[in-house]
Parts: structure tokens; sequence; C-alpha cells
């Protein structure tokens, strides 16, 4: 007696009851979920313009974009030779100088450690170049990291030259 | 639960508890049957229940006069501070009322584990109890990032930067949290608004964890079922009352000395500097009842990884009446597991310790060791001591232990004798 089960009407219309049910829920619950993103507003501010012809050789100076800090460092020699002297081999995340820095001088970089968001520090670490205070990664002179918990390098935004003085942010 | 049902004196009660069955709820909760042997690291439920409470009372009224706003917030704490009718005294009572919630509810939790409660019937309760524990984590969380101090907003960096360790989707995801590409106004308003409203979330939790209690009842100390018609339980009503009342008493003592004489020992003093989002202070730590999960997260060389051994040191507390296969409950005729439970009550102060200091060095390789054990022992230790442990053996009734005494008893005849005459069996 093998009598197969047919679907009837009444589960054809349960099932298609459901399934209208979830896609409303779903759209009704999608606008609460979503205006917590960055809105208009946050988004809007989205490119800043630094003038860095005070900066001299071997200093950084720090500006706020999209509420983190870029900083941005005029290299000297020695640490431009030392960052591309580096072997890829040796690093976590392998990126080379030259592709990190443009124009080798200037070091533009997002300010925040790539562990868990602090600030790291600058001229510190076993690498001469950045240390984070708050759970010890180290970074070297062109921002790559080479200890400690951090995964990634210090992120380098968007950014372009707009004349000899001027950069621009995002 | 005590035998009869309930029915009011009066006609009107009557007509009224029919309708609306409050009076036979508060009679189940007066007449609830405590074993009589309960003793003081029973009444912790009840000073948790005070201090949900009193944080409730004293942040409704701290929400009257403290403005959701990065320009703002810091300086309306402060004119908390300094301004309102009391208010130092409102805010530091929110504050170290925080500290000493969580004081209370490590102690509960820890009686727990000592006496196995979360055994057999009870590990609804056991699992209520944690995701309480996990609002109040996210709940405190919230709050200290209110005043926007250096603490606050530094705090709420690190914090929800952990969520940018989710493969793939971990940016879009701290995006959302923030309302932002950094930690800023819109983070603050949404911790304001879920900061008022988890308490509630969490005092609707403890109505099912006391519902789930009422249902199989207290253990206590010996851990045997308790009889529920013999002469081994007494009303919750007035003995319990009294009993957690003398316990409440006691702790609101250290609570006020704290709120009194040493209002800020327990937070950081960076967080009198308004947040700058450019500086973040060399030494950031978070509140002392968050310490041992800091140390387990960095203890762990990986990002990744130190997030998910953060979050599994926590939800794998909700696996534990299914790790721990031993029959008996109670520590006390658990010789092997006994000493374990002390070893873990060291280790986990000792990472709580190793937190707050710097990971580098000896304290990075003793966070290591102590987050290897605390994994140990509820992965490896608990169930082979299950399998292996000889257990004493327990006695018949919760009375035994008590009454079972020679000398005891000896003395309690040579008393009775003086009253009632050699007849002392018929007393008996």
């Amino acid at each position: 007696m093998s009598k197969e089960i047919k679907p009837k009407r009444r589960d054809f219309l349960f099932t298609a009851t459901y399934t209208i049910g979830a896609v409303g829920l779903g759209a009704a619950i999608w606008p609460l979920i979503d205006q917590m993103n960055p809105d208009s507003s946050v988004k809007a501010l989205s490119t800043t313009e630094v003038d860095v012809s005070s900066v001299e050789v071997g200093k950084t100076i720090t500006v706020l974009w999209r509420g983190k800090p870029i900083f941005i460092r005029r290299r000297t020699k020695k640490e431009i030779d030392e960052a591309a002297a580096v072997d890829l081999k040796d690093l976590k995340d392998p990126e080379k100088d030259s592709d990190r820095a443009k124009n080798p001088e200037w070091l533009v970089m997002v300010g925040v450690c790539t562990h868990l968001g602090c600030v790291p520090l600058g001229n510190k670490g076993e690498y001469n170049g950045w240390f984070c205070p708050c759970h010890g990664s180290h970074y070297d002179t062109s921002g790559r990291v080479r200890k400690g918990p951090a995964p990634n390098n210090l992120e380098i935004p968007k950014y372009e030259f707009l004349d000899n003085n001027t950069i621009k942010i995002g | 639960m005590s035998g009869e049902k309930y029915i009011p004196k009066s006609k009107l009660a009557q007509w009224f508890d029919s309708r609306l069955p409050l009076l036979t709820l508060s009679h189940h909760l007066t007449e609830y049957p405590t074993p009589k042997n309960l003793n003081y690291w029973w009444t912790f439920g009840g000073i948790l229940t005070i201090f949900l409470i009193t944080q409730i009372v004293t942040g409704i009224v701290l929400a009257m006069h403290y403005v959701p706003h990065v320009d703002h917030a810091f300086e309306s704490v402060e004119h908390i501070m300094r301004d309102v009718n009391y208010g130092w005294l409102i805010r530091y009572a929110h504050a170290n009322g925080a500290s000493m919630f969580f004081l209370a509810v490590y102690i509960h939790i820890f009686r727990g584990l000592f006496y196995g409660s979360y055994k057999s019937p009870r590990e609804m309760i056991w699992i209520t109890g944690l995701i309480i524990y996990l609002l109040m984590m996210a709940t405190a969380f919230m709050g200290y990032v209110l005043p926007w101090g250096q603490m606050s907003f530094w705090a709420a960096t690190v914090i929800t930067n952990l969520f940018s360790a989710i493969p793939l989707f971990g940016e879009n995801v701290t995006e959302w949290l923030w309302g932002g590409f950094s930690v800023d106004n819109p983070t603050l308003i949404r911790f304001y608004s879920l900061h008022y409203l988890f308490p509630f979330l969490i005092f609707g939790l403890v109505v099912l964890h006391i519902w789930a209690l009422h249902v199989p009842g207290n253990n206590n100390p010996v851990g045997i079922d308790v009889k529920k018609n013999g002469n081994e339980t007494m009303p919750f009503h007035p003995y319990m009352v009294m009993k957690d009342l003398t316990a409440l008493l006691v702790f609101l003592i250290i609570y006020l000395w704290f709120v009194f004489f040493a209002p800020n020992v327990l937070g950081h003093p960076d967080n009198y500097i308004e947040a700058n989002p450019l500086v973040t202070p060399p030494h950031i730590v978070p509140e002392w009842y968050l310490l041992p999960f800091y140390a387990i997260l960095r203890a762990i060389p990986s990002k990744l990884g130190g997030v998910i051994f953060m979050f599994a040191s926590i939800f794998i507390l909700m696996a534990l009446p299914w790790l721990d296969t031993s029959k008996v409950r109670s520590s006390v005729f658990r010789p092997i597991y006994r000493k374990f439970f002390w070893v873990l009550v060291v280790v986990v102060i000792l990472l709580g310790y190793l937190g707050a200091k710097p990971p580098e060095g000896i304290y990075l390789i003793l966070a290591r060791i102590a987050t290897a054990y605390y994994f140990i022992h509820f992965l490896v230790l608990l169930p082979i001591l299950g399998r292996y442990e000889k257990t004493d053996p327990l006695p018949m009734s919760i009375s035994d232990p008590v009454l079972n005494k020679q000398d005891l008893m000896d003395k309690f005849k040579k008393t009775v004798t003086q009253y009632e005459g050699d007849d002392v069996d018929s007393f008996k």
C-alpha cells in the first residue's frame, strides 16, 4: 500500500503564508538595523586637505580624518633606507615600502593600531617606528607590523598630493 | 510547592485572587520551602537583587541630569558631581554599586561551582544566570563609556574593535556598531540608549532565573535532595529573609565604605581627562571585574585567536553541567574536585592580576599558563574527575552531618535526661 502523500492545498497556503510573513518581518526589521550604520552626514565628511609645508624632515604631524588620527611623517634618509632594506620574508603582512609611500619622503598612514584600535606612539619600539602601548605591537619605519598581536600593517588611506605642499586625504 | 492549594481568607481577596492570582504568588514566595542547612554563601542571590534595584534607581535619577552628546557628556557628569543636589552621592553609589554588583555575582557563581548547583535538575538556573552575567558585562561596559573620559573612549575603541577580528565582515560590523568610522557621537548615544534598556532585560531574566529556581527548589551545602514534606525545610519568610538581611547589612557596610571613603579607588584617574581620539593613555586597563578576560585576550598571540578564547572562556561555562559528569553535587564529598576548585579560584584571581599588568616578560608567560589551565580545568579535569574520583559517602539526610555526631548526641541526651528523666528514647 504505497500511497504517495500528496501536498494539499492547505499545505501550500501555509508555506506561502510563512514565506510572505518572514519576508515581511525581515523588511520591517531591516530599517531598524540599518539605522545604526554610518549616516549621510558622517559619510559626507570624507575628505580632508592638509598643508604640510611646515613639516620638517624627521617630524610627524597628526591630523583628524573621519574621527581617526592620520600620521603624516616626513621621513629621514636613514628611515627610508631602513624601510627599503627589509626582506619581505621577515614581514607578517608583506608589503614593499615603495608601495606604501609613493613619494618615499612622505609616509601617510591611519594612526590606528590594527589590533584593537589604539593610537601607536612614534619613534618608539624595537624597529624605530611606532609602538602601540595597549597590547605591545611594534611597527617599523614604514608602519609595517613586525612584532606583537596586530595582524596587519598600519593602513594607508587614499590620498594624493594636490601640489607640493598640500595633501588631500580621502 | 507547599502542598495544598492556597485560598485567601476574605471573600474580597478570594474574588481578586481568582481573577489575578497575585496573592497566590505572594503566598508561594513567602512560604517557599528552603533547606534548613543553607549557609551564608546562599545569601548572595538576595544581595544581587537589591543591587540590581539600587543600580536601576540611581541610574534613572542620573539620566535626569546626564547629556549623551560628545560635547556635553563629560561636562554633564562634572555638573552632576558639583551642582546637582546629592549628585556626587548618587553617582558614586552608581559607579561603586556596579563594582559591588560584580563582587556579589562572582561570589554567587563560585558558590554554584563549589556546591555543584549547576547540576541536574538545575541546568536552566545556571544558564539563565550566565546570560544575566553576560548582560551585566555589556551593561557595565556601556555605562563606563558614558562619562566620555579618556578611559571611556579607549575602552569603547578597544572593545568594539574586538568585533573587527571577525573574518570578512569584521569591518562592516564595527562600523555598524560605531555608526561612523570611529567611536564618536552616534556611538555614545546608542550606548546610552542600550545602557538604559539592558538592566530591564536583566530584571526580566532574573524573574526567569528565580522561576527556574522555584521548580526544583534550592540546592544546599550537602548537595542531596531535601525531603520537601519532612522537617528539612523552612518557609522562606521569615527564616531566609532574616538571614539574607543580615548578610545584606554586612555587604552594605563594605559598599558604603567605598562610596564614602574611597569612591575612586576602583576607577582610573585618566577617566577624569576628557576623551581625546588623538592620544591613547599609556596604560589602559578595563575595570577590575573584566581583568581576567582581558588577560586571556592578551595571552593569545593572534588577534582572532585572542577574541575567540576570551568569548570561549565564558561560553564554556554554559556547557559546565555536561562537562562535569560527577553525580555528587557538593564539593564537601568530592575530596579531589575540592582541591581543583580552589586552584581554579587562585588561577582566576591570578588572571585578574595579570590583566592589570603589561603584557610582557614573566606576566605574559604566566598569563599563558593560567589561560591554558583555565580551559584544562573545564575540558579535561572535570570529565576525568567525574569518571575516576572516589567520592565520600553521602549522608542519608541533610540533618545527618549535624546530628550524627556522637559527642553532640551524648551532650543532648544528658541535657534531655535532666528534664525528662531516663525515658530519653521516647523524647527522640
